[in-house]
């Protein structure tokens, strides 16, 4: 086993004009600038729902504000929403997705790498088209102004008598135009696991980080058609007079709900897969052993992927739905906590006897690892229908989704920033900046979501720019809105880190972390063709196999 | 014992996580309960732990049910994850060797997925019976009868067995365990989705064009209880606010007696009442016994026997009732009530024939 | 891990096609847009408030039909010609191919002229209308696609520039006319069967 590999070390390159670097970045097919494009769209993207989020709940601070009118208030909801979902976690996790996946596998770039390019342009554009409509849209005043009707958009708020202009077109064919994109990688993203993987790679033996994703492309797959076939109706219903939500004709406004959240419920398990993927690969390297139950792990995620596609209806048990309809959607709801349960016993079960190192990725996941046990538990309280239909539509809901979203899904992007950044840019982050970022975070996280909970219960209902003083509902919001700067601290630390250690960084080498996966074995950042020759592997970690050959994995698995 | 001494910033750390979590965790139980409502006024807080209805007390034990265990679920495995990152955690004394690598095991696998199962039936079939128990409930035939029409932005009430029209302040009788009197509750929308919710009489059910829906509650105790819309329908989602007004028997057959008849006729107001009725107002307004029979806004037959207007987003006062209509804009910004553009004159008689309107 | 050149594997490594997993990946996503407006016209069939209703207005597509399933045949022809080195019946069949799809169009267009000028129905008329014209139409959408890409490789075959190597490319594409041909059994078994 002499030569293993051929230990790649990065080439800096001489200095080129700016037209140069600009032009190799707008027509590059590569997977890896294709994800850092990603990533990069996405982190201004999440600067600016930030700041709608922070208009909210300033606005939201104390009963009967005027910090913004009702008007702005609800575009700025709909647009939070809208951009967060689709024009920030989507894009982020496709990103990771480029950039890991063909090195994770020993391939030299995706399937497709042309319809890759224009996935990610496709699904930029999309974004530009939506926030276009802050000037471009033409609502009730005449001036430019973006959708305010929801990102999920329910009929007929939509139907051209309620949304007079322009502003919901903006919402359907900017969403409309990212989906493609959001198909186009999500075909890449199969192809490429299916087909190119490297010799000795079975399915059972690539990172799971590659099968989480792999499910996370078939489902997207099924999941975003709903949504574009919904948007193809909404738009021949504005554009042409159909009658497809059209109440007055005998149209069916429970009908968008079903498009909608047969595409919308898959779509959270779109997004929160990969975050499990992040921590699924973070967890064992900072614990010093392999994930625990690695075949229970990919049938978990698959039953999930299944599960997922039956459980729609429980964001519409208010709707009026029969007994049997709201019973069957509860059982498939409480049903799919299993699997989702047994990935979290087995992350634990992966700490366990090992020996845990608390760098920041592995502080992100830990508290992922908390957090996200709550959001499933706040979850199942909202499966039971009867306790759904108090809560529902109330801060509780938005407090259990945001937990899922940024106390699980953000918290493992953090931690995969963290972990990575020294693969793609070559120089290690600053430690002690990463854990004040944790805590900064974590601090202000807890301090708006734990406590958003507490409105829920007492009657609060979601989308409203103000609420009657003297419902017991005041303080806690009050506390909602001062954990917002924390998190915009914490935020603004991690930015600023990554600007510092990227320029300044101390050099990463190929493998900080002593991890074991294939990307590890390329230099920091990897060249354009990821590896010299494509390896061979023989276990699910080809690395530990090479650091310890006396005692190497495929002997055990 | 060396170990405690020499605890090092790694283990203080973890303490200090711990306790943060712990002090959140008991904040967030502790404020759930229903002691933190607003403690000037108890029945304005809208809480759904403190139930006055069949529907909502079902669904309050339940959520009990649902809450302990969740409550267990989260102990044991928040206490298994504390105790793996404080007990397995890399000591600063550590010799570098890597820990022996565990693949999984099938036993335990199996048994974190059979308890879970178990948990689940047991939750959903607790469920089930609440489902059905709500949403199955037979009609008794003294129950009273309403339909609630959903508009942009306010709620219309009508009882068509009694011959009653109001808006946004719904009237129902106190109804007796030994003999029921149940309020039956239609559902339907003028317009887009509302959501009619008042969490201390039952969960929530949307009002949904071109659908029917249908909801019961059987208050037991009179008293004032609040809610709101909670399907956003627009601008003024906000303060289309909701208050059922339970009332002793008798007090309700009054009330329904005083809103069957047709609108009381006052002289002093007959200039207020020429001016109403012969500009826009009757266009969406109706006064029974009269001229104006518009549908599109509140009846205000009775519009003085209610206690708040606007859905709520004012008390009725003689001064809101002119600002709001003099310019809707400043009680509720985006409200469909166009500004009337009255004089002073005018508007000063308007105000005054509606103020006859008992 | 090693090198690939310096260990010999027992079997060759082989994985599955990159063009066809991922021309049956965008067959799936394809499927469940078909599939939600599939249900969309299933859900709306008698709920339509005015008329004109089906069973008024639609006649049995059947010459149209049978053009568009031959044209599978046709297309299959083709590419088993491409396949095995024979260009010219590629060149052939692949023609046959497009003048059937181009028929059915031809047909689709007729109906709609008729149901629109001669009928009254369209997709603000009614229910019907909406879905009627949303399904077909997205249907014939998908066909002249199809034709596009046909018509394309029509002019680069004639240019010469179509060789025996391209078989596997051909095959690729015809799956994506195939599934154009399976959903239209299912759009007519909806539209003019069920529906009417």
């Amino acid at each position: 086993m002499a030569s293993e590999t051929i230990a790649l070390t990065a080439v800096h390159d001489v200095p080129r004009p700016i037209g140069t670097i600009l032009h190799d970045w707008v027509t590059t097919v590569d997977h890896k600038k294709l994800g850092i494009l990603y990533i990069l769209y996405a982190l201004v993207f999440l600067v600016i729902g930030g700041i709608e989020a922070t208009i909210m709940r300033i606005q939201l601070i104390i009963p009967h504000n005027h910090f913004v009118s009702p008007q702005v208030f609800n575009r700025m909801f709909t647009m939070h929403g809208t951009t967060m979902i689709f024009f920030v976690t989507m894009p982020i996790l496709f990103g990771f997705g480029n950039y890991l996946i063909p090195l994770m596998i020993g391939a030299r770039d995706m399937a497709f790498p042309r319809l890759n390019a224009w996935s990610f342009w496709l699904t930029a554009f999309g974004g530009l088209l939506l926030y276009f409509s802050f000037i471009g849209g033409n609502g009730l005043y005449g001036a430019g102004t973006a959708p305010d009707v929801g990102w999920f958009a329910y009929a007929p708020l939509t139907a051209t008598a309620f949304s007079i202009g322009h502003s919901t077109d903006f919402w359907t064919l900017g969403l409309l135009v990212s989906g493609f994109g959001s198909i186009g990688t999500a075909i890449n993203i199969l192809a490429t696991i299916v087909c190119l993987r490297c010799p000795g790679m079975t399915l059972s033996k690539m990172p799971l980080f590659a099968w989480l994703n792999l499910v996370m492309a078939a489902m997207v797959l099924l999941a975003i058609s709903p949504l574009t076939a919904a948007q193809m109706m909404l738009s021949l219903d504005r554009f042409l007079g159909a009658h497809f939500f059209d109440t007055l004709a005998g149209g069916s406004a429970v009908m968008w709900m079903h498009f909608f959240w047969i595409f919308g419920h898959p779509e959270v398990y779109v997004l929160v897969i990969p975050a499990f993927a992040f921590a699924s690969e973070i967890i064992p390297v900072f614990s010093r052993k392999p994930i625990f139950g690695y075949p229970v792990m990919v049938a978990a995620t698959v039953c999930i992927g299944f599960v997922g596609f039956s459980v729609w209806a429980h964001h519409m048990f208010t709707v009026g739905m029969n007994s049997y309809a709201n019973s069957f959607f509860t059982i498939t709801t409480m049903a799919i906590g299993v699997p989702t349960g047994i990935k979290i016993f087995n992350w634990i079960g992966t700490m366990w006897g090992g020996k845990i190192i608390f760098k920041t990725p592995m502080l992100f996941c830990i508290a992922f690892l908390f957090q996200f046990l709550i959001a499933g538990l706040t979850g199942i309280m909202l499966s039971a229908a009867p306790f759904d239909w108090q809560l529902g539509n109330s801060y509780f809901v938005v407090a259990h989704f945001h937990y899922v979203i940024v106390g699980g899904i953000l918290f493992t992007l953090f931690g995969a920033f963290y972990y990575w950044f020294p693969k793609m840019s070559g120089r290690m982050y600053n430690e002690t900046l990463g854990k004040l970022h944790f805590w900064l975070f974590f601090i202000g996280f807890h301090l708006t979501f734990d406590f958003m909970h507490i409105p829920g219960l007492l009657g609060m209902p979601r989308r409203i720019y103000t609420y009657e003083p003297g419902r017991g509902w005041d303080i806690w919001n009050l506390i909602c809105t001062i954990g917002v700067f924390f998190q915009i601290a914490g935020t603004s630390v991690f930015v600023g880190n990554l600007l510092w250690s990227y320029f300044k960084g101390k050099a990463a080498g190929n493998d900080p972390w002593d991890a074991w996966t294939l990307e590890w074995s390329t230099s920091s950042p990897p060249v354009e063709y990821n590896f010299a020759e494509i390896p061979v592997v023989k276990s699910r970690r080809p690395l530990w196999d090479i650091k310890h050959p006396e005692d190497p994995d495929w002997k055990y698995e | 014992m060396v170990r405690e001494i020499h605890q090092n910033s790694q283990e203080r750390q973890h303490k200090r996580r711990i306790q943060w979590a712990l002090s959140t965790i008991a904040g967030c139980l502790l404020a759930a309960l229903p002691v933190f409502g607003n403690p000037e006024d108890p029945s304005q807080t809208p809480n759904m732990f403190k139930p006055q209805s069949s529907p909502a007390h079902a669904i309050f034990h339940l959520s009990l049910f649902v809450l302990a265990i969740c409550a267990v679920i989260f102990v044991i495995v928040f206490s298994l994850l504390t105790y793996s990152v404080i007990k397995f955690r890399r000591r600063a004394n550590d010799d570098g060797r890597e820990p022996p690598p565990i693949y999984g095991s099938n036993q335990i696998e199996l048994a974190w997925t059979v308890i879970p199962v178990l948990i689940v039936l047991v939750l959903f079939l607790a469920t089930a019976r609440v489902i059905h128990g709500i949403q199955q409930a037979k009609k008794p035939p003294e129950a009273i009868e309403v339909i609630a029409i959903g508009h942009q932005f306010w709620w219309e009430f009508r009882y068509p067995a009694l011959g009653v029209v109001t808006a946004n302040e719904l009237h129902v009788p106190v109804s007796d365990t030994s003999h029921p009197t149940p309020t039956f509750i239609t559902l339907v929308s003028a317009d887009t989705d509302h959501s009619f919710w008042v969490p201390r009489l039952a969960g929530k059910t949307d009002l949904i064009p071109n659908r029917e829906n249908h909801m019961w509650i059987d208050p037991d105790q009179p008293g004032i209880f609040i809610g709101q819309c909670a399907q956003y329908c627009g601008t003024q989602h906000a303060k289309m606010l909701l208050r059922v007004y339970v009332d002793s028997p008798d007090q309700f057959k009054k009330w329904v007696e005083e809103q069957s008849k047709p609108a009381q006729v006052s002289e002093s107001a007959k200039e207020g009442r020429r001016i109403f009725e012969t500009t826009a107002c009757i266009n969406c307004h109706a006064v029974s016994g009269t001229v104006a029979d518009g549908r599109f806004g509140p009846d205000l037959t009775h519009l003085m026997s209610r206690d708040t207007i606007a859905s709520g987003a004012a008390t009725n006062t003689s001064e809101n009732l002119r600002l709001w209509i003099h310019n809707p804009e400043a009680i509720k910004p985006g409200a469909l009530m166009p500004a009337m553009n009255l004089n002073q004159h005018d508007l000063d008689a308007v105000t005054a024939y509606l103020e006859t309107l008992r | 891990m090693s090198t690939a050149s310096s260990v010999s594997m027992e079997q060759p490594w082989v994985l599955p096609s990159r063009g066809r997993v991922g021309m049956f990946s965008l067959i799936a996503a394809e499927l469940a847009i078909f599939t939600i407006f599939v249900v969309a016209y299933l859900f709306y069939i008698g709920k339509s408030l005015t008329g004109p209703l089906p069973k008024d207005v639609l006649e049995l597509p059947i010459f149209a039909s049978i053009c568009l399933l031959s044209s599978s045949l046709t297309i299959h022809a083709a590419v088993s010609g491409l396949r095995n080195g024979r260009v010219r019946t590629f060149a052939m069949w692949w023609f046959g191919t497009m003048v059937l799809g181009l028929i059915f169009l031809g047909e689709t267009a007729r109906e709609w002229y008729h149901l629109i000028f001669e009928k009254g129905l369209t997709i603000s008329t009614n229910l019907f209308g909406t879905t009627y014209y949303s399904l077909v139409g997205l249907h014939a959408f998908h066909v002249t696609v199809g034709l596009i890409c046909i018509s394309i490789a029509m002019v680069l075959t004639l240019l010469g520039k179509v060789k025996q190597e391209h078989g596997e490319r051909a095959e690729v594409f015809s799956l994506y006319w195939h599934f154009v041909d399976a959903v239209w059994i299912v759009v007519f078994t909806v539209v003019y069967i069920i529906g009417r």
